[in-house]
């Protein structure tokens, strides 16, 4: 801490001008001392010797002539093990040590470290002395969990350094020394097992920026299938409130296909955090047969809670997923919501008496929401092995009108967009993402030609479906109308999932192939109807059956079963395979 | 402290300045002006110059009238006392009976710690066959009533005051027009829910400034009785008004406004009220239904929209009746597994019928010809409004599902129900 001090001049909300001596950084940490409590606060704008501070508690009590410490660090997070499994506020405060030292309510003042300080941690070396080392890079690595936690050259050490000591494997706590490292001069690092990092810095200790190739399954048919993310991208997921945007993303943290899930629950209900905190500890991770909790962070900043600190978790979750990355760990973050964060800054903005952009967020909006999502990534690190992470965020657009700023801005820099609609998810259609809105950039887990042919069916099927709403049933010709219960078919059977059902919610990328498949052969096919009637209950009775094989377990005998009684309605209603639709079978073979 | 400054700078709207030192922020004050005394609080502080809302606002203020920092925030009593009383926006009775002073608690306290809740499970009766039947309130949720100005809001609110099965009931009342609040007094002391009832009440010609009190001196009462193991139900009316309050303030003071004049930190302003509902770990528990009322019936309008992110469901008011499509409970899977075995049943099964029921009335209206089962469909739709829909029905959540089964039966055979056999075997009605 440095001696820096400076006093109170002035206080509007949570806006707080300090007159200090010296020298002031911006974005700063310092303090508020109030009533024998220290109030932490950043530096958002110095002017000559005035400098604008956001606090990030409640600003009551603060008089003018108030002191205020100046430490000199820009607001960091702890990295270390003992990341997973907790639950931390916006500034990496784990809210259970909270609870314990001030009860009921989250009292202002009161912080905690990030890192519990007491847990010993079973240290491996793998570094030698006389290594030649630079950050980014591990000198040893501790068991965390499921995963192999290694122990990193701290990010900020800048340079090469030569290992010139290094403890033998032991237990040691996350503040002991582990190693000394000397740079080039011959001068002393001593270096334990946790280091901090200013968190609205991106990571940047990797060899190389990979474009995102791989899919990530999230086990959503609509998304892997149609809209698909990939391990290293963005997507977005905007909705009326309602749509089931939460739910969504709930259902991505609990069968995603990646390594660690940070869930970034910024300005939203206390009462979702709740739920997660409740039913996590009981769930299993798939892939590793333990708690999901142990491959879960959650850093909530409920909509309560001060906005400032609101506008910091974003960053503190985004750090700590890129510290896993650097593991070669693929790292999802889900943030909900991102406009919550944009109001965050909206309302700093305004105290701070900016010119304001559209519907009054500050200009610098739409930088500020790409350099966060840039900073998701795939990347080679410098072990050779590849990380990931990818960030979800939710939008709440004001009213669910798509054009306002969050949105907007969002949309620029983002490789998927998953629009939710208040139509679908008023007709109880889960997931309520529109697939005549949506896009993706990245590649599906089936086939693009296949998924253009489905895709096709819906746009169809709909442009058929509006213009039945005009000219009535009557006024439609068999072969349009038979396109409209296909496409009506393929929603009900593929777009929409059962998120209660174990087995419907968890529909793997080989599930989705062959299920793709089998659809392309029934949608793709013609058949003897003779009435609209007739069509009518053909399609229902098929569609009752594709229901029926998506509840079952694949490649089991009752999967076998369902999908015979499919073929042999196939065969009843005479079906023959469209060219088209043969083409794309051959080609997927 | 009490410093006393006799030089008013400036006066604009309900907000003042004065200069003057050693000023806290959000410390309370008190103005001695020649129609009384008046609070006010603190809501800016520029070097030596302090700005100040009026709680009775600005009208009469002079520039020399005197002003006494009081050296803390707005607080409110709290005790048993309470009970039975009724307060306004500054903290003080609105009946004949005495001023309480004894343990003041300040208001606006500190979020809930997430890891101190639990996860809300308990079901809160209300007797109204649309909420307890359809859409459940659970105890600790937090939800808003969306209404057109001119629909029954109040009559509701009293009713589930009346009904609910809550220990003590706290009733915030913002721009309360003078009538709405006489009935409520009435209803209250009429059905003998008075006594476990405290009621902070703005009425539409009370100063702007108490207006922004209401809900925070309510909460934060309601708190207190949480915690000690108290079930608390918080009902407001209505949050538009709070909401219209708070952007007459924000631009009297210069601030930017967002949307539609609204300032930018509405939806921060809303959730911190909402988010005082809980359910404590070993503890009592807070409820909040708030009335909001939809300027020109449109949802999109700021309030109703940054209220529905913050709030948990809505139960959508129209045409005198609490809607089934719109309104949602986000809370009800939660609790309505654990009622009766047929209640999730009944109630899909009831819903889809109700919305054939409006398709077939569709169909009419445009002069199609109604088939049997239209008939059936026409009947069962009067059937459910008038003797499920209708806001004066009062009835217990069994009742209510028996009720709802003799309807079915009236209407249609078992097996058009698409109800599971196995339920229908069981309750179907013998006739």
């Amino acid at each position: 801490m440095t001696e820096n001090k400076g006093k109170v001049v002035s206080v509007n909300g949570n806006l707080v001008s300090v007159r200090f001596d010296g020298n002031v950084s911006m974005n700063e940490i310092c303090y508020v001392n109030v009533d024998n409590k220290k109030l932490k606060s950043e530096v958002i704008r110095i002017r000559g010797d005035i400098a604008q501070i956001q606090v990030y508690e409640m600003t009551n009590g603060i008089r003018c002539g108030d002191d205020v410490e100046f430490t000199g660090d820009m607001l960091s997070a702890q990295l270390g093990p003992g990341l997973l499994g907790q639950v931390y506020d916006g500034l990496q405060n784990p809210l259970p040590v909270l609870a314990e030292q001030a009860g009921w309510f989250l009292e202002r003042g009161i912080y905690a470290d990030g890192l519990n300080a007491e847990k010993k941690w079973e240290f491996t070396p793998t570094a030698k002395v006389g290594d030649v080392l630079r950050a980014g890079e591990y000198i040893g690595t501790v068991p965390e969990g499921p995963f192999t936690h290694k122990i990193f050259v701290p990010f900020y050490l800048l340079g090469n350094y030569t290992l010139k000591s290094i403890a033998g494997k032991g237990e040691y706590t996350v503040s002991e020394t582990v190693a000394v490292l000397a740079d080039e001069r011959g001068r002393e690092f001593p270096i334990s097992m946790s280091f901090k990092w200013p968190v609205k810095r991106a990571v940047k200790c990797y060899t190389e920026r990979l474009a995102p190739v791989e899919t990530m399954e999230t086990k959503v048919r609509l998304i892997d299938s149609f809209f698909p993310v990939a391990k290293g991208g963005t997507y977005c997921t905007p909705g009326p409130f309602g749509a089931g945007k939460t739910v969504l993303q709930h259902t991505t943290s609990k069968y995603a296909d990646v390594d660690i899930v940070i869930i970034a629950a910024c300005g939203e209900r206390a009462g979702e955090v709740v739920e997660t905190l409740t039913e996590f500890p009981e769930l299993t991770d798939p892939k590793t047969g333990r708690s999901l909790m142990e491959r879960t962070i959650i850093i909530c900043n409920t909509s309560s809670m001060p906005v400032a600190s609101r506008e910091a978790s974003v960053y503190t979750s985004v750090t700590l997923a890129e510290y896993y990355r650097q593991m070669g760990l693929n790292v999802l973050l889900l943030a909900d919501s991102t406009s919550r964060w944009a109001q965050a800054l909206r309302e700093m903005s305004g105290r701070l008496e900016e010119i304001p952009g559209e519907e009054a967020f500050p200009a610098y909006l739409e930088s500020y929401i790409s350099a966060f999502y840039e900073r998701a990534g795939c990347v080679l690190l410098p072990d050779g092995s590849k990380g990931s992470v990818t960030i979800g965020g939710t939008v709440s657009p004001a009213g669910g009108n798509f054009e306002e700023p969050v949105t907007q801005a969002t949309l620029k820099v983002v490789g998927a967009f998953h629009g939710l609609s208040r139509e679908r998810s008023d007709a109880r259609k889960y997931p309520a993402i529109d697939p005549l809105i949506s896009w993706s950039k990245y590649k599906t887990v089936t086939d693009s030609a296949k998924s253009a042919f489905c895709k096709n069916i819906l746009l169809h099927g709909d442009e058929i479906g509006s213009m039945m709403k005009v000219v009535g049933e009557e006024g439609t010709s068999l072969e349009d109308y038979t396109v409209y219960l296909k496409s009506e078919m393929l929603d009900a059977v593929y777009l929409q999932q059962n998120s209660f059902d174990l087995i419907d919610a968890n529909c793997t990328r080989e599930r989705q192939r062959y299920v793709t498949d089998k659809l392309i052969y029934v949608l793709g096919s013609e058949y003897a109807l003779d009435s609209k009637d007739d069509a009518r209950s053909f399609f229902n009775r098929m569609r009752q059956k594709f229901i029926d094989w998506n509840y079952t377990e694949f490649e089991s005998d009752a999967f076998a079963r369902a999908e015979a009684e499919i073929d042999a309605l196939y065969t009843d209603g005479q079906g023959k395979t469209s060219r088209e639709a043969e083409l794309l079978l051959k080609d997927g073979e | 402290m009490n410093k006393v400054f006799n030089r008013i700078e400036s006066i604009t709207g309900n907000v003042i300045t004065v200069k003057a030192e050693g000023v806290q922020y959000n410390e309370l004050a008190q103005i001695n002006t020649r129609f009384g005394k008046s609070l006010a609080q603190v809501n800016k502080i520029d070097g030596d110059i302090v700005s100040l809302q009026v709680f009775a606002g600005g009208q009469g203020v002079s520039t020399g009238d005197e002003v006494r920092f009081l050296g803390h925030e707005m607080r409110v009593s709290f005790s048993e006392d309470l009970l039975g009383r009724i307060f306004n926006g500054s903290g003080e009775p609105r009946d004949r009976g005495p001023a309480l002073t004894d343990n003041m608690k300040a208001i606006g306290g500190p979020s809930v710690n997430p890891t101190k809740r639990i996860l809300a499970n308990r079901m809160m009766r209300t007797n109204i066959p649309m909420i307890d039947m359809f859409n459940t309130l659970v105890v600790s949720q937090k939800l808003p009533i969306f209404s057109i100005s001119g629909e029954p809001y109040n009559q509701l609110l009293a009713r589930i005051a009346l009904q609910a099965e809550a220990d003590v009931i706290v009733l915030g009342g913002m721009g309360l027009k003078y009538d709405d609040f006489l009935y409520f007094k009435e209803e209250l002391s009429n059905g003998g829910a008075l006594s476990k009832t405290v009621m902070f009440i703005h009425t539409a010609s009370d100063p702007t400034v108490e207006c922004m009190m209401i809900p925070d001196m309510a909460l934060a009462v309601a708190e207190q009785f949480a915690l000690q193991n108290k079930d608390v139900l918080v009902l407001l009316t209505d949050m538009t008004n709070f909401a219209d309050a708070m952007k007459e303030i924000a631009i009297t003071q210069e601030q930017v406004p967002s949307n539609r004049g609204y300032p930018g930190d509405l939806y921060s302003q809303l959730a911190s009220r909402y988010e005082k509902a809980v359910d404590f770990a070993d503890s009592g528990s807070v409820t909040v239904l708030a009335v909001t009322t939809m300027p020109g019936d449109d949802v999109t309008h700021p309030v109703p929209d940054n209220t529905g992110y913050i709030t948990e469901g809505q139960y959508y008011l129209k045409g005198g009746r609490i809607e089934p499509f719109g309104s949602l409970s986000r809370l009800k899977q939660n609790v309505n597994g654990k009622t009766r075995k047929d209640h999730r049943a009944l109630m899909d099964a009831m819903i889809r019928m109700y919305s054939s029921y409006k398709e077939t009335l569709e169909k009419k209206n445009m002069g199609f010809a109604m088939s049997r089962w239209d008939d059936k469909l026409l009947k069962y739709g009067q059937l459910f409004e008038n003797r499920l829909m209708d806001l004066s029905v009062n009835l217990s959540l069994e009742e209510a599902l028996d009720l709802g089964w003799e309807i079915l039966a009236e209407c249609f055979e078992k097996d058009e129900t698409g109800i599971k056999s196995d339920l229908t075997d069981e309750f179907w009605p013998v006739r």
